[in-house]
């Protein structure tokens, strides 16, 4: 590389990206993982061209048909397009999935860290707090959140972050614990770094790696549970194309019209199979350690 | 080579009956008692012990960072005019790093191993509400003066793609960035094979004799300290038996652990045969003897020994020995 004189240097350079790339490539479950996903997301961000109709198109005319020639998935008791219906509820699942992740995790590592770094008063109650949250079913005390708060598809991603943060403190805590003893962290303190500059400059960007492994991971786990409070009736609401509600209202007919149920279904299982298989990949490329 | 022991006034640190414990569940742990030295400025004072002879932990005192359970018990460590005992923690913070640093024993993994070796000087740098830009531009001015060949294009590299002797140059760079009055080094070559170690001595002493930075070298190496020293304290179970300038020290050791120390030492060409152990080993920091805390090992010892911890006494010369036998003798 040549020498930059006296200019900052750019965030990453190139040669630290192609080896990065090259392991990637040879993992297969990241590899599969990363093609499911690639379709999810040209399906979310090209609905528009790609829906034959729109997701709340009713055809009084064409009720509960099966799949066939100008409706390929079928249609539900509105006349709807259920594939219609599931291109633009991909979009619902990813927003979901990501924004939980980003909620649980901000909440998640600030308390994994402040419990891991500070110890004693501060850890023991996080620790309890996070022991709690870990031993009750999430499923059941998201629902309770839900009730406190109102359904709707927003208070549903608020309860599920708040039900699964405990995974990435606990983490987040542990490797905390571990890295505030290194000697690069007591040489910074030998610098006169702050407690907050050491926890915030030194200790987490140490845990980018088990941060990006832990989000990939409960990913699906958040796609899953909206969906599961959507398909209950305490997320999204009809006319919404949410995947959980179209499940919901093809429960109704499933005898007469399975379709409707079956291909939203397999829509879940592709994508939380294809965040799955990406999360395993990446822990497997990032942190070997953790392989179980 | 200064061979005074520093008069209080242009002393640039001063400890005084220095005491560190660590309260465990077995009891408490008496890691150092009662050191007292003083450093003048520019002067390279070395700390020398077997292991767990309390000499790491006198240097994280004058830090103020001995871990917990640690606890600075009684003394006074005084950096120029500042009484480091009576500042808040912020103040401290705050010292450290802009006139007291220091380097760590295994350069493999002092450094933060997300940053690329410049970022970690220029952090350092901009600690004093330096611009980025300029901190950059001085980081690698520092990484010439730790003298790395090629200092633009070694900035940019991160710390796995650094040998463990650059390593130690970066992380020394780091600390005296902000050129500090005191460099506290821990042993700073153990870690590193002989010809590495020889250019990171002569670093060391080359930054004191340009910068007047002073050095308080923490090493179990007698070999080392023949080399850089100018003045050494001996250690021996958390108190400072004997201080002397280096050459006094080697010539007439005072204390008879020293004088063992000193036979414990391979010497090139003498054909001395088997080289000399110190009999016995080294006390429970809990549960110390009573009296002086080497009579269990002395060849030398005297009734009093058991009985009486001996005081440390100025014996001319800048010399200091804690030991009954010289009280006797003259």
């Amino acid at each position: 590389m040549a020498s930059t004189g006296g200019t900052r240097p750019p965030r990453r350079s190139p040669m630290r990206v192609w080896p990065l790339v090259r392991v990637a490539l040879g993992n297969g479950q990241l590899v599969v993982g990363a093609i499911l996903l690639l379709v999810v997301l040209l399906i979310a961000v090209f609905a528009e061209s790609l829906a034959p109709r729109a997701y709340d198109a009713m055809d009084l005319t064409n009720r509960l048909r099966a799949p066939g020639p100008g409706m390929l998935l079928g249609t539900d008791q509105f006349g709807r397009d259920t594939l219609s219906r599931i291109i633009y509820g991909s979009r619902i699942a990813l927003r979901v999935g990501l924004i939980v992740v980003v909620i649980e995790g901000v909440l998640g590592v600030s308390l994994g860290l402040l419990a891991g770094y500070y110890g004693g008063l501060a850890d023991r109650m996080i620790s309890f707090l996070t022991d709690i949250t870990w031993a009750l079913p999430p499923i059941v005390l998201a629902l309770a959140i839900v009730t406190v708060l109102g359904p709707g598809l927003n208070n549903v991603m608020i309860a599920i972050a708040l039900v699964s943060w405990a995974g990435y403190a606990r983490l987040i805590r542990s490797k905390a614990q571990g890295l505030k003893n290194m000697p690069f962290v007591e040489a910074a303190r030998a610098l006169g770094e702050s407690d907050l500059s050491i926890m915030f400059r030194y200790i987490l960007p140490n845990t980018f790696g088990l941060i990006v492994v832990v989000a990939s991971l409960s990913l699906p786990g958040a796609i899953l549970s909206t969906t599961a409070l959507s398909f209950l009736g305490l997320g999204s609401q009809p006319p919404a194309p949410d995947w959980g509600v179209i499940l919901s209202e093809g429960i109704r007919f499933l005898y007469d019209a399975p379709f409707l149920s079956i291909f939203p279904g397999l829509a879940l299982v592709w994508t939380v199979l294809g965040f799955t298989l990406l999360g395993e990949g990446l822990r497997d490329i990032l942190d070997p350690r953790m392989k179980a | 080579m200064k061979v005074m022991a520093a008069p209080p006034e242009t002393a640039i640190l001063q400890v005084d009956d220095l005491s560190v414990c660590f309260e465990t569940s077995r009891g408490s742990v008496q890691a150092v008692s009662g050191v007292s030295f003083a450093m003048a400025k520019g002067e390279v004072y070395a700390l020398v012990g077997e292991s767990g002879c309390g000499k790491s932990t006198t240097a994280l005192a004058v830090m103020r960072l001995v871990p917990p359970p640690g606890r600075i018990r009684r003394g006074h460590i005084r950096l120029g005019d500042e009484d480091l005992l009576a500042l808040s923690d912020e103040a401290m913070a705050d010292v450290r790093g802009r006139r007291l640093a220091m380097i760590f024993q295994n350069p493999l993994v002092s450094l933060n191993p997300v940053y690329r070796a410049g970022s970690q000087i220029e952090e350092a740098i901009s600690l004093d509400s330096v611009p980025r830009p300029v901190a950059w531009r001085r980081a690698i001015e520092v990484l010439g003066r730790v003298r790395i060949g090629d200092p633009a294009e070694r900035a940019l590299r991160y710390p796995h793609e650094l040998s463990g002797g650059m390593r130690q140059r970066v992380m020394t760079g780091m600390m005296i960035s902000r050129t500090p009055d005191l460099l506290i080094a821990d042993e700073p070559t153990t870690a590193l094979d002989v010809t590495i170690q020889a250019r990171i001595l002569d670093l060391l002493m080359d930054l004191c004799s340009h910068s007047g930075m002073a050095l308080l070298i923490i090493t179990h190496d007698l070999g080392i300290v023949a080399e850089i020293a100018d003045r050494v304290g001996v250690m021996y179970a958390g108190s400072l038996v004997e201080q002397a300038p280096v050459y006094e020290l080697y010539e007439d050791p005072l204390h008879p652990y020293t004088r063992m120390l000193m036979r414990a030492l391979p010497r090139l060409g003498k054909g001395q045969g088997r080289l000399e152990t110190i009999p016995g080993s080294v006390p429970d920091l809990i549960a110390l003897p009573a009296g002086c805390a080497f009579h269990p090992r002395c060849p030398e010892r005297l009734a009093i020994c058991a009985s009486q911890t001996p005081v440390s006494r100025v014996v001319g010369g800048g010399r200091t020995v804690a030991c009954h036998r010289g009280e006797v003798d003259r």
